[in-house]
């Protein structure tokens, strides 16, 4: 059958939805509000069954790739699998039932999850408190910017505009640390992969407000000079802002905290094994501690006696980054996943994802330049393929494995690493998913020889071939029309 | 352990080929003295029976609204959601998947972003949307900014009459640039006052932004408005409930720059606020100026039609400090279930919805106001959700709690001048027995 | 007259007198990829040397780009704006960006020439 868009499969007087009795008295619009406002075009909206809109729905879920059924080596995203039980606990409707204009004593049950669950993130991570606010980890981040700035700001040490982000850093921490009003400074990475000490030196000042980092870095090394670097911030007066997206391999093994940070963010969608949801929802909690946590968002979340409550006596909050208390359902399940591992089982987490990515990284790097020598943790990063003499380039492998079933890796990041292959395995793939992974990958190493034009070409299973990004912006087609608009 | 399938033996083989002794020495990078010493001061893991019990038991202290007849309103409005839209989210094809950067392993996720664009831009009636931001609040928030991106202009009005969070938000996203936001009084209907807000247009005023309907249920004067900024090129951002706009004639006819707002009244659960997606939509000229991912139609190379994320270059992955926004993940599961929603509901389905809404609304205020349970406070150009006086709101809001009614959202918590005021929402499957049962409880108790 | 380079990768060309066209280099479009949109000034704007006259969107990043001289903007290349494109085709002919009248003509000789250039881009590799 062709594809089509949900709206070309309209049939007029068909309809998917039901009302209750309608036994209330009809009103009219023009006795209330100016009837010039009244729509008096079609909307356009298609007309369907429901079994029409469940099949043309699931057909799309078909076509994609997902982890519940591709491996999804997507580096920097920890796409590990997402247990069923949790998608079992948010469903409860103690938790979907609520409003958030219902009074404390109505929604105890859900604050003391929130309290719980920030008793685990503080003791995981070190800081002392955390806000459940922001959205998604970018949130997280423009959250802690603010606060850094606000924090200053208050000391009346208004020369602190600079950030300083290393060039392997995420996207999101320069354009955050931009949006909260800062001035970011680029730091490079020194030959081996690493922040550069000296560079580091020479950049920190009287008007550095803050170090923005992710350890390990994107480069999935761990930046062993970390206490040196908290150091030369601190004695300038800077302040240091962890990014939590690479939080997974640490569990359980060093505090964010000790390391020297001041404030973070988490990233719940990745390390706590909720879903990514075709591009979200995400839980971006932010946490501070020392001074710093006088100026987390509104609320957070408070004890007294039994009884739990919301705490909004911050006077230096930086205030609300969302309305009402964040993504409740990943907060739900993050907390049923957390109660499932317990201290071991983080333990065990951080161990295997660091030990899936180092044994991928030796089965592949005979046919993968690794953009570093060293030792690896979470993820694993190379420089495309070691034969440089095929003009098959990271964007064909990364179509090529698509063919063998595999979602690609994150590709051309980080930037600082020609023809990046960023590869993440997270903990819950097993040897043989991986053994099977390292022989499609030595496959397409062998076709780049022999066949380079089928990789090339790739992929050639998929319901389309190599779209033409070029043509998608130039010429934006970037929703339906009706046909008689 | 939980979700880590090695077997110990597959561990040993895995450490020999890194020629490693334990899972310890994987770390060996992590220097010394940084490393936790001792186990982390939490419990041992549960069972998935003990874990789901313990979150069963958390759930069950919680009074959720199936409880009650509830009257909640003011930003999230709890509305039933069909059985086929939870089946749908439930698809793993779905729900496990994360953005579509790779597009021929996406184009499910991609065809379903560039399906609810369509619908975004049907609703507001405008060119172009973005594949959905956080909630209504940060929509606000991103809507001045880009507007800010386009004219450069530094003052910002809007009415108080905005959500209280939406305009804290605002605050909150605007504190470390240089931005002035203004907030305009209410007049004696309560909308924007007109004449305050002619004052406050100069050409500084980078942008207006204006609820429709307003936090207290009201319609706004887009018209004079729209018409009043323009005056001086400032540009109009309509914060809209996304079902009022499928009976009110798309915004583009008023000219509006820029509609945002909350989607969590289409098919989103309530969730305490929690889980919902906000959008923006603008004018096809300003397209590279809009926040968030964007899905295009393109081709392949034998001519078939797909889906891409396209204008990449706005975003943060690589223009890094210059981007449009921070944003990167966004609400894209909920902007699903937005479009699954709407395609149940369907052309008739969706004004239906909100037309009962509206009669609802109009009948319970009707009744409350003629057998004068409640004092006027606005009047009633009101949509679905309006404002009453009650003498003693306190006490009466407890008691009709006790007859197990949320009789409304009490505002002086939020307008220390609306002290007593009651913010009632009524959706449309209330049963006239359900908005009759309201009257005769308050009818008892005054 | 031949074509000048600044080290930003915009090319002059002096037309007669003292008006002169802008556009990328024939190595900057090679590196910059698909180009799908131009951002360029309106007519009868002023500009210092190396200030930033516009943007040049590509598929994969969005980059700045510099007048190589002092000018007033007195012609932009419409035919770039409505198929961006053509910057790939012909990026150092029709795929010319805005004409300027040039300030100060002394800055010319501040300009690489075509070998000058390559060998900086030989280098920069």
């Amino acid at each position: 059958m062709k594809k089509k868009l949900i709206f070309e499969k309209n049939v007029a007087g068909r309809r998917g939805f039901s009302f209750s009795k309608d036994d209330v008295p009809r009103y009219l619009w023009e006795d209330f509000l100016p009837a010039e406002l009244k729509r008096k075009e079609k909307l356009y909206f298609p007309q369907l069954s429901e079994l029409d809109v469940v099949r043309h729905y699931s057909r799309l879920a078909e076509m994609n790739f997902s982890v519940d059924k591709n491996f999804y080596p997507l580096g920097s995203c920890t796409m590990k699998y997402n247990p069923k039980m949790n998608e079992l606990a948010a469903e409860e409707r103690g938790f979907s039932q609520l409003h958030p204009y219902q009074e404390e004593e109505d929604v105890q049950g859900m604050l003391e999850l929130l309290y719980l669950l920030e008793k685990v993130l503080v003791e995981i991570t070190g800081m002392e408190h955390f806000s459940f606010q922001p959205a998604a980890g970018a949130a997280g981040e423009l959250s802690g910017m603010l606060m850094i700035k606000k924090f200053f700001l208050q000391r009346k040490d208004f020369l602190r505009q600079e950030v300083i982000v290393p060039d392997s850093s995420h996207g999101t921490n320069p354009a955050s640390a931009t949006l909260a009003g800062f001035k970011v400074v680029t730091i490079k990475s020194s030959q081996e992969g690493l922040v550069d000490i000296d560079a580091l030196s020479r950049i920190c000042g009287s008007r550095t407000a803050a170090l923005m980092l992710t350890n390990p870095n994107t480069l999935g090394l761990f930046e062993e000079k970390i206490w040196d670097m908290a150091e030369i911030v601190h004695k300038q007066g800077g302040l240091l802002y962890y990014d939590g997206a690479n939080l997974n391999p640490l569990l359980g093994k060093v505090r964010i905290s000790d390391m020297g940070f001041d404030i973070m963010h988490i990233n719940l969608h990745k390390t706590f094994a909720t879903p990514h949801g075709g591009g979200g929802p995400g839980g971006g909690p932010v946490g501070a501690r020392g001074k710093l946590k006088e100026f987390l968002p509104l609320p957070l979340i408070g004890k007294s006696e039994d009884r739990f409550y919301l705490e909004y006596k911050l006077p230096n909050s930086i205030g609300r980054v969302r309305s009402f208390y964040g993504n409740i359902p990943v907060m739900v399940k993050a907390f049923a996943y957390l109660l499932r591992l317990g201290k071991e089982g983080l333990l065990r987490v951080a161990e295997h994802a660091v030990l899936n990515a180092n044994y991928l990284k030796e089965k592949l790097k005979n046919y993968y330049e690794p953009a570093t020598d060293k030792p690896c943790w979470h993820e694993v990063v190379f420089a495309g393929l070691k034969n440089k003499t095929t003009n098959v380039r990271t964007f064909d492998i990364a179509k090529r494995l698509i063919d063998y079933g595999v979602h690609p890796p994150t590709v051309y990041f980080p930037l600082i690493v020609k023809e990046a292959l960023m590869i993440e395995p997270t903990e819950t793939e097993s040897k043989q998913i991986l053994d099977e992974f390292a022989g499609v990958m030595e496959a397409i190493a062998k076709e780049a020889v022999d066949n380079p034009q089928l990789v090339k070409e790739a992929p050639h299973t998929t319901p389309v071939g190599r779209l033409d990004e070029a043509k998608a912006a130039r010429q934006p087609q970037l929703r339906w029309v009706p046909p008689s608009a | 352990m939980p979700y880590i399938p090695h077997t110990p033996k597959e561990r040993q083989e895995m450490l020999e080929t890194i020629g490693k002794k334990s899972l310890c020495q994987l770390f060996e990078t992590l220097p010394v003295d940084l490393r936790l010493r001792k186990e982390l001061n939490l419990d041992r893991g549960l069972s998935e029976k003990e874990a789901l019990d313990f979150i069963k038991q958390l759930a069950a202290k919680n009074k959720n609204l199936d409880a009650y007849n509830s009257f909640l309103g003011g930003g999230v409005y709890p509305h039933f959601v069909p059985a086929a839209l939870k089946a749908i989210l439930q698809q793993g094809g779905f729900y496990t998947s994360y953005t579509p950067y790779q597009a021929e392993a996406s184009q499910g996720t991609l065809q379903a972003i560039y399906e609810y664009q369509s619908y975004i831009c049907l609703l507001t009636g405008m060119d172009v949307t973005s594949a959905s931001l956080y909630d209504g609040a940060s929509a606000v928030a991103e809507s001045i900014l880009m507007a800010r991106r386009i004219n450069k202009r530094k003052k910002v009005l809007l009415g108080r009459s905005l959500h209280p969070e939406y305009r804290q938000v605002v605050k909150t996203y605007t504190a470390g640039i240089e931005i002035d936001i203004e907030e305009l009084k209410w007049d004696k209907e309560g909308k924007i006052l007109l004449p305050e807000l002619e004052m406050n247009l100069n050409d500084d005023v980078s942008a207006v932004v204006v609820a429709l309907p307003n936090f207290f249920g009201l319609v706004e004067d887009i018209k004079t408005i729209t018409t009043l900024a323009h005056k001086h090129n400032a540009l109009v951002i309509v914060v809209a409930n996304p079902l009022f706009l499928s009976l009110v004639q798309p915004l583009s006819y008023y000219e509006v720059d820029i509609v945002c707002g909350e989607g969590q009244i289409l098919g989103q659960r309530a969730y305490w606020g929690g889980e919902t997606f906000g959008f923006i939509a603008t004018r096809q000229e300003f397209l590279r100026k809009i926040p968030g991912r964007i899905v295009g139609r393109t081709t392949d190379k034998k001519g078939e039609e797909g889906f891409v994320l396209t204008l990449q270059a706005r975003e943060q992955h690589i223009r890094r400090e210059k981007a449009t926004s921070n944003i990167c993940s966004n609400q894209s599961l909920n902007a699903l279930a937005c479009s699954v929603y709407l395609s149940l509901l369907g052309e008739q389905g969706i004004k239906a919805l909100a037309e009962r809404i509206f009669s609802r609304a109009h009948y319970l205020y009707e009744q409350l106001v003629s057998k004068k349970l409640v004092q006027e406070v606005f009047g009633s150009h009101f949509w679905g959700e309006f404002v009453v006086k009650i003498p003693h709101l306190e006490q009466v809001g407890k008691e009709m709690k006790k007859h197990r009614i949320l009789a409304g959202v009490k505002l002086g918590k939020l307008y220390p001048q609306l002290e007593n005021c009651l913010l009632v929402f009524v959706d449309g499957d209330k049963s006239k027995k359900d908005l009759d049962s309201f009257v005769q409880t308050l009818e008892k108790l005054i | 007259m031949a074509k000048l380079y600044s080290k930003s990768h915009e090319w002059v060309e002096v037309q007669e007198g003292s008006r002169a066209r802008v556009g990328v280099s024939d190595y900057a479009q090679k590196e910059l990829g698909d180009i799908v949109f131009l951002e360029l000034p309106d007519v009868g704007k002023e500009f210092h040397k190396a200030e930033q006259f516009g943007t040049i969107e590509s598929t994969k990043s969005v980059s700045e780009l510099f007048l190589p001289l002092a000018g007033k903007i007195v012609a932009v290349n419409q035919a770039v704006i409505d198929n961006p494109a053509l910057v790939n085709q012909d990026p150092e002919g029709e795929g010319w960006l805005v004409e300027i009248e040039i300030e100060d003509k002394t800055q010319l000789e501040e300009l690489l020439s075509p070998q000058d250039y390559r060998s900086f881009i030989a280098q920069e590799h």
